[in-house]
């Protein structure tokens, strides 16, 4: 099937999202996503960040949707064309989804963890106002407990559900979600219980924001002071392939390996996550890259520049050997010989 | 014209070799001359100051020793969020943040607050970044109008909270003014 975004054709195949082929193409036309996430099932369509303008509906049907769609969960047809960079509509659509989802996110920025690699610091970045037309007081919660690994700040929430589908499709049992609704709505265990599960580590990576963070790793530095490596372990749990972000030869923190969509490679466990803080557990692979314009980069030196070298002929600063002799003190002798002789 | 009359600066001078008359010979016309410029300078306002005990006031805009500020009811603004340290481009400040215990409310403004605090002011070329990446309002360079002191020892120059902080009086003064 050929779809068309900003201008640019690509060839996918039958039941791919607009979204996903936005991916395949990259570049500035790829649609921010706050709820999609590629490797979990049922993701998708909550945020309405990835507004997208549908100009062509397919080749046997050519009138454009008149509403905008969300391009994560909407399939592609044949001949679709898109606008997502290039159409004002949309551009409009996304600042007022980042005004919406900004009214109750407490802009608590320099205090919190995610700070550097949040995903709503980057769309607002991209997409937001400087100024808030609010005027009522923000939604606040009561502080929750739950568990000594994962820490949650509800007032940060977006309500994205992605920790609800990480925990009902890589654990067993699920013991938190949605509590009720509307105004009220938000993630909790029922009845404050622990999360205790060995892969609910990921909620951490998944989430966009900083409502769930490392609690092991509270505090204790900002994001772009530590150095991103990539590593690797044994681990029987999971495939053992994480970041480990090391300041010194201190390991503050280790996560998922982020793509440049901010999604893991592969999700990893617990104890990998949390209990192996050692650099001797590790095998470091060397340093991960990040985006150019990442504030991860910032005072890395990662980039040696390539060594100059110049190729002439030996000592040509020295000039040829019979014009040194000749320009030389005459009263010095010049070879070794005569010296020996004296 | 010719290249002799051109005058790049307006300052050219033809230079003559004649000879000077009696009254230029004795020379006293041109030291009474001399003399009046130097009486003249007698009487104009002095461009130094007697430093030790007379101290140059400072510009609004001068940028002295760093001063993390408190807010109006003595609490630090500080959060350790770490933006003065990305922005400084010689890399001179350093800090490590802390959880806020419950009791601490009246210290610290924020949830997390910087424990550990440092500039080194060998490093710091007093540029003013840090000023203008704080989002808490908390470091200024204008406020404290003290210049950071020489001292014979490289540890001296690292200045931690102790000198750092708004000091408590200047606190209260503020809060004071402001009720």
């Amino acid at each position: 099937m050929k779809v068309t975004i900003d201008g640019q054709s690509i060839e996918v195949e039958p039941g791919t999202t607009i979204l996903q082929a936005a991916r395949m193409i990259g570049g500035e036309s790829v649609p921010p996503a706050m709820c999609y996430y590629s490797k979990l099932e049922k993701t998708g369509g909550k945020c309405r960040c990835c507004l997208v303008e549908v100009t062509k509906g397919s080749d046997a049907n050519p009138t454009p949707m008149p509403k905008l769609v969300a391009s994560c969960v909407t399939g592609v047809m044949d001949g679709m064309e898109v606008n997502s960079k290039n159409s004002t509509r949309v551009e409009e659509a996304r600042k007022s989804v980042t005004e919406f989802l900004l009214i109750n996110h407490p802009l608590d920025c320099p205090v919190c963890d995610q700070a550097g690699e949040c995903d709503l610091q980057n769309l607002s970045f991209e997409h937001g106002k400087s100024e808030t037309r609010y005027i009522e007081e923000k939604r606040t919660f009561e502080p929750e407990n739950i568990g000594p690994y994962i820490q949650l700040h509800m007032n940060r929430c977006i309500l994205c559900q992605r920790c609800v589908a990480v925990a009902d499709q890589l654990t067993d049992k699920r013991v938190h979600g949605v509590m009720d609704r509307g105004d009220h709505a938000n993630i909790s265990t029922c009845i404050s219980k622990a999360i205790d599960n060995e892969m609910s580590g990921n909620m951490i990576d998944v989430c966009p924001v900083g409502a769930l963070t490392d609690k092991t790793f509270r505090f204790k530095s900002r994001v772009w002071f530590s150095k991103p490596y990539n590593a690797h372990r044994d681990c029987d749990k999971c495939c053992g392939k994480t970041t480990v972000w090391m300041f010194g030869n201190e390991i503050q923190r280790v996560t998922g390996r982020k793509d440049e969509f901010h999604e893991v490679e592969e999700f990893i466990c617990n104890t990998c996550r949390f209990e192996k803080k050692e650099v001797n557990d590790w095998t470091i692979e060397g340093p991960r890259k990040f985006e150019k314009y990442s504030v991860i980069n910032r005072n890395k030196y990662a980039v040696h520049p390539p060594k100059v070298e110049i190729n002439t002929e030996a000592q040509i600063l020295l000039g040829r050997e019979q014009d040194r002799k000749k320009i030389s003190m005459t009263n010095v002798p010049l070879e070794n010989t005569e010296n020996s002789k004296q | 014209m010719s290249l002799d009359t051109i005058s790049l600066s307006g300052r050219k001078k033809e230079v003559s070799n004649k000879k000077m008359n009696f009254w230029e010979s004795i020379y006293l016309v041109a030291i009474l001359k001399g003399l009046m410029i130097t009486i003249k300078h007698l009487f104009k306002r002095k461009v130094t100051i007697k430093y030790p005990e007379q101290i140059r006031e400072f510009s609004p805009v001068y940028r002295g020793q760093h001063m993390l500020k408190r807010d109006e009811k003595g609490r630090e603004n500080c959060t350790a969020c770490g933006m003065c340290a990305v922005a400084c481009p010689a890399e001179a400040i350093t800090m490590t943040a802390a959880e806020r215990k419950p009791g601490e409310e009246h210290l610290y403004r924020e949830e997390k607050y910087a424990s550990v605090y440092e500039i080194n002011m060998l490093r710091c070329i007093f540029c003013g970044l840090c000023e203008e990446a704080c989002p808490k309002d908390a470091i200024y360079l204008t406020e404290s109008k003290v210049i950071v002191k020489s001292a014979s020892h490289r540890e001296d120059f690292i200045y931690g909270k102790d000198k750092l902080v708004m000091p408590l009086e200047m606190a209260i003064k503020n809060s004071k003014s402001l009720n």
